[in-house]
């Protein structure tokens, strides 16, 4: 039972797993996205600053030069000699922005902006009311100091990681939270499929050993065929069992990988399903050569008994099953009512069933497709509508035995 | 042979020195469009012609914008529209219309304008 319940928290587990990562993938994507924006929003805010100290200084020096415009406006063409400062360098422009005189080291300007960054200078802009030499823009240029900057990454790193940590961890709280009814809901059903299937095991194994020891020399013909539907009956609920069995508990389970006698065991599955092929007069048709595969003998089994059942329910009455094994690759032929082209595709799809003609649950293919691809094995369908169709399964190289 | 070589070379000169001579009329032509219109009346007020540059670039700071108040007051000169200063004015009253067509004024004001442009003089 705590083995069991081991298993149960495994797959809860598993299930988890996907939607956790998920949340948190979306959840990561979002908080990065607001701190990205707080990011941003501090970013402009500190240049804002540095810009409002700026500012009041570059105002300052533009008040002065001015000054000195309207000196040389007075004065020229007497004196030409344009006004400098080695507080900054300036440029003038007219109303039309074309060029009058310029010392700036940057010369991309923009005239619709006060204040603003150029490679790694400040331009400030002063409005000229009265146009001193023609001059209505005033340009200001002066070196960038590059320490709130510096600070201000800084900052924006440090500050972004750790919140980032923490929301991180306030996400895992909260999909914890989440979760938790999820979890009860999924271990609840689990707990449900599981106890209901264990509690199948022992009245099925109960019956099939009672049929197998009943002594038929002594019955009636009539008894005998109840006995032997009886028989066909409890197999096919065994068959279900263990599917189910596999899909609850096996599936999650370390693989017991070993070598197997493939053509042994086609053959212990062959007798074992006999009866229920017998039940629609099917006729098995071996053609078996040796050859050897390293697995778990549990899923192998599984793959063979899907198959086989399979080509036995949607086949013909008086129909045939032909088994080829190959060392590389064994075949299971029936001449049953085939499948149509486009659905081919979707049989390996979980509770996909060939039609509704046969009962099931439609699982048996989904488990086998599913060992077929943990094992890295190949398997394709081909098949005829109405005259059978071919389940060829191919082994990986590194898997099979060398037939010693 | 000697004779024909001089008599060729100096026709040559002359033709040089015709052609030198009319383009020197037509410089002297367009000059003569603002020095003749402009400067005689000019000549006798206490503002310059300087002066009254920077007014107008001090009032209309751009070359097109300058060019065309200067062409629209010269065309229609008015109190309100004139950039010198009341005192002014009241002494020596708004000029009259100019009798320059309109290609005759774009010429005497780009003539103006490239005499006492700031651009080509700051240093």
């Amino acid at each position: 039972m705590l083995a069991l319940k081991n298993k149960d928290i495994n797959l809860l587990r598993s299930s988890e797993k996907s939607s956790l990562l998920r949340f948190l993938a979306l959840y990561t994507v979002l908080a990065t996205m607001i701190l990205l924006l707080l990011g941003i929003f501090y970013y402009k805010s500190q240049e804002e600053l540095m810009f409002s100290n700026e500012r009041i200084k570059l105002s300052n020096y533009a008040n002065e030069q001015v000054k000195e415009l309207k000196l040389l406006h007075h004065y020229f063409p007497s004196r030409t000699e344009y006004p400098r400062s080695y507080n900054f360098d300036s440029a003038i422009y007219d109303i039309e922005r074309v060029k009058i005189f310029s010392t700036l080291k940057n010369s991309e300007v923009n005239f619709d902006k006060e204040i603003y960054r150029s490679g790694d200078k400040i331009h400030f802009v002063k409005y000229l009311d009265d146009y001193y030499l023609g001059a209505k823009y005033l340009f200001l240029e002066v070196d960038e100091d590059n320490d709130w900057y510096a600070k201000t990454i800084t900052n924006i790193i440090i500050l972004g990681i750790l919140t980032l940590i923490i929301m991180a961890i306030f996400g895992l709280f909260f999909v914890h939270i989440l979760l938790r009814p999820m979890k009860n809901s999924i271990m609840l059903l689990d707990n449900f499929i599981k106890d209901t299937t264990h509690e199948l095991n022992t009245p099925i194994s109960a019956i099939l050993a009672n049929v197998e020891m009943m002594d038929t020399d002594v019955m009636v013909e009539k008894n005998k065929k109840k006995l032997h539907r009886i028989n066909i009956a409890a197999k096919t609920v065994s068959h279900l069992y263990q599917d189910l069995t596999f899909l609850t508990l096996n599936h999650n389970q370390q693989s017991k990988d070993e070598w197997i006698d493939l053509k042994k065991l086609f053959e212990d599955r062959v007798e074992y399903f006999t009866i229920l092929a017998g039940s629609k007069k099917v006729t098995f048709y071996l053609d078996l050569n040796y050859s050897a595969i390293y697995m778990d003998i549990v899923k192998m089994t599984r793959v063979i008994d899907n198959l086989i059942s399979n080509a036995i329910k949607y086949n013909k009455r008086l129909g045939a099953i032909t088994i080829i094994l190959r060392k590389e690759y064994f075949i299971i032929r029936d001449s049953g009512i085939g499948i149509e082209a486009s659905k081919v595709s979707a049989i390996f799809e979980r509770y996909s069933r060939f039609n509704n003609s046969e009962g099931g649950f439609g699982i048996g293919l989904n488990i086998v497709k599913s060992i077929i691809d943990e094992y890295g094995l190949k398997i394709s369908v081909e098949s005829v509508l109405g005259e059978g169709t071919d389940i060829r399964v191919e082994f990986l190289k590194a898997s099979l035995g060398n037939g010693d | 042979m000697i004779k024909r070589i001089i008599i060729i070379s100096l026709i040559l000169n002359v033709l040089l020195y015709a052609e030198t001579k009319s383009e020197n009329i037509q410089e002297n032509k367009k000059e003569n469009i603002y020095e003749h219109n402009c400067i005689p009346c000019h000549r006798y007020l206490p503002s310059s012609l300087g002066d009254m540059y920077m007014r107008y670039l001090k009032t209309f700071s751009g070359e097109i914008t300058l060019k065309a108040a200067l062409k629209a007051f010269l065309k229609e000169p008015l109190e309100q529209t004139s950039v010198m200063s009341d005192l002014f004015i009241d002494r020596f009253s708004v000029k009259d219309k100019t009798l320059l067509n309109d290609k005759q004024l774009d010429e005497a004001i780009n003539i103006y304008w490239d005499l006492y442009n700031v651009r080509n003089k700051l240093k």
